[in-house]
């Protein structure tokens, strides 16, 4: 088996009385590809927070290529080599495509190779005809396509995304898709999705979060057909 | 291309400086021009944090008010002005640096970012006016209270004590000093610094998502800011020769925040033109009893808010850009920029 990039060990973190995520024992290797589902209010965004140091955890402890992350502010974490995309769309909306993916490989990069950088994810990404159009002006799916490209540019070797095919069309979601498989060569992918149909088409292994604390953790097909799963998951969605 | 729109930048900026600095004195005295060109390096100095960096601090008085003190106490001590106007500089600089590092570590925005420097004003502006008593001193400068510090050394050739500047020649090098700082700002607005600040501005949780580290460098942008205003400020002390607690004053910031909105936040040039204008206009006020001059910048603020509520100069720009902009070729990426960056 590969290298373990991500590991949490009895990760729990408390909002008062509610406990978002309970005692979460995680682990990723090298260039896995891994999804996170879950309904409503099963923690998969609490623990994709205190991973990404957004939230610190109340107990427990985050490890990334063995290194005790705990703690860590979301810039040290970034600056290892994730990138990370939140479920909200967080992109500099007043600055142009370019200047945002620029902006993303200069903190790795000199300016000039951040530049080279920039205009072949930009291709990558098919955004050639709006590199120098201010992201306010573009649409939600674009929009979505220039984040992976902010989180992509910079070859990160663990990526996060949440939600990443939210409200984005078919033709959006099968790039993205493409997208996602490219960055799986060099990095190990965590994906924390709603969308069924595109776990189907993208997913391997899947954890299933159900209160907090792992409900399940299996080959796509296999937790796709468990009982348990679809009561507690696709059943209540129904 | 890069370099050579740089380049091209530089020598458009300058030339219409000059012309400036030679047709202006025929229409307005040099003795007002100069404190216009104060005013406008201390409207930059807030466009700067404000308008490129998302920091909106209600204090920038505090940091003028600084420089001009500091420049002042240096000087009675020192009696050559090249080292105080150096200190006038950095005193503020480092003063910004220690109140940026709390407030941006401690993760303060917005509007909290604007009490803290409200109070911290007050707080110098209440110390400086209750410090009258002769127990009041910083080496031979007397603090002086209400009345402020008078008769201090005025700037020298540097090297030359007795060789003043003043008069005309004051103007010129107050003039050419505004210029090289807004040189230095379109530089650093040019470099990835700035570029980087400006997208901490955008969404400060997805530059942190990138890796930067935002607290860091919102506290050195404040601190360059500052810097800028405390130049102003000692600038204004040599002008004035005499410094006094109105300067901290509430209503010297609150004019320095009304320069930027109505002159254009986001631009360079916006903050200086609001602040050159608004002053000027102040000046001719002053010269009637008829109305009360701050109601006039109080419904010049209105008026812009309402109508024009992205401020004079992008105003002006998007107007020329709509007349001369359609003969030429397509805005290039960099013309685009400029344009929203003043």
């Amino acid at each position: 088996m590969a290298e373990t990039v991500l590991e949490t060990h009895g990760l729990t973190m408390r909002f008062g009385g509610v406990t978002a995520s309970d005692n979460v024992d995680f682990k990723l290797a090298a260039r896995e590809l891994r999804c996170l589902i879950g309904p409503n209010g099963a923690g998969k965004s609490t623990f994709f927070k205190c991973v990404t140091g957004l939230l610190t955890p109340t107990e427990g402890h985050v490890f990334m290529r063995g290194q005790d992350v705990t703690g860590w502010q979301p810039h040290q974490i970034a600056s290892l080599g994730v990138g990370i995309k939140t479920q909200t769309p967080n992109v500099m909306d007043a600055l142009s495509v370019h200047e945002n993916i620029w902006l993303a490989a200069r903190r790795f990069f000199d300016p000039a190779e951040a530049r080279a950088r920039a205009d072949t994810m930009i291709d990558r990404l098919a955004l050639g005809s709006i590199a120098r159009t201010a992201l306010g002006q573009l649409a939600h799916g674009e929009r979505q396509r220039v984040e992976l490209g902010i989180v992509a540019v910079a070859d990160p070797w663990l990526v996060l995304l949440d939600e990443p095919a939210a409200g984005m069309t078919a033709q959006d979601v099968d790039r993205m898709t493409a997208i996602i498989h490219d960055l799986t060569r060099s990095a190990a992918v965590v994906i924390v999705e709603h969308d069924m149909q595109f776990i189907r088409s993208i997913a391997e292994v899947v954890t299933v979060f159900h209160q907090g604390a792992v409900l399940m953790e299996d080959h796509v097909d296999r937790v796709m057909s468990d009982p348990h799963v679809r009561a507690v998951y696709l059943g209540k969605k129904a | 291309m890069r370099a050579g729109g740089a380049g091209r930048e530089v020598l458009v900026t300058l030339v219409v400086a000059a012309l400036l600095i030679w047709l202006m004195p025929l229409v307005i005295g040099t003795y007002t021009l100069t404190v216009l060109v104060i005013y406008g390096m201390l409207g930059l100095s807030l466009g700067l944090i404000w308008g490129f960096g998302g920091i909106l601090c209600f204090g920038q008085a505090a940091f003028f008010g600084l420089g001009a003190y500091t420049y002042a106490i240096a000087a009675i001590n020192i009696g050559e002005s090249t080292v105080p106007m150096i200190l006038a500089v950095l005193v503020p600089a480092l003063f910004a640096a220690l109140l940026g590092a709390m407030m941006f570590y401690g993760r303060l925005t917005d509007v909290y970012l604007g009490v803290i420097t409200l109070v911290v004003t007050l707080i110098l502006f209440k110390f400086v006016n209750s410090t009258a008593g002769p127990q009041y001193k910083i080496g031979e400068a007397r603090l002086g209270g209400f009345n402020g510090i008078p008769g201090f050394q005025t700037l020298n050739v540097p090297g030359d004590p007795d060789a003043y500047i003043w008069g005309d020649p004051y103007f010129y090098v107050c003039a050419v000093m505004l210029v090289i700082v807004f040189l230095l700002v379109t530089w650093l607005l040019r470099s990835s610094f700035g570029r980087i600040a400006v997208g901490i501005r955008e969404n400060e949780v997805r530059m942190a998502l990138m890796g930067y580290d935002v607290a860091a460098r919102k506290t050195v942008l404040f601190a360059i800011g500052a810097a800028i205003a405390g130049l102003a400020g000692a600038l204004f002390a040599n002008w004035g020769e005499i410094v006094t607690p109105n300067l901290f004053s509430l209503g010297q910031s609150a004019e320095i925040i009304i320069w930027c909105i109505v002159g254009g936040l986001g631009t360079r040039l916006g903050p200086i033109v609001g602040a050159a204008g608004l002053a000027y206009l102040k000046f001719l006020l002053g010269q009637q009893s008829m109305i009360d001059n701050t109601l006039i910048t109080g419904l010049i603020l209105v008026l812009f808010v309402l109508f024009l509520p992205r401020g004079l100069v992008p105003a002006i720009a998007a107007l020329l850009t709509s007349i001369f902009g359609r003969s030429r070729r397509k805005p290039s990426a960099r013309r685009m920029r400029r344009l929203r960056h003043g």
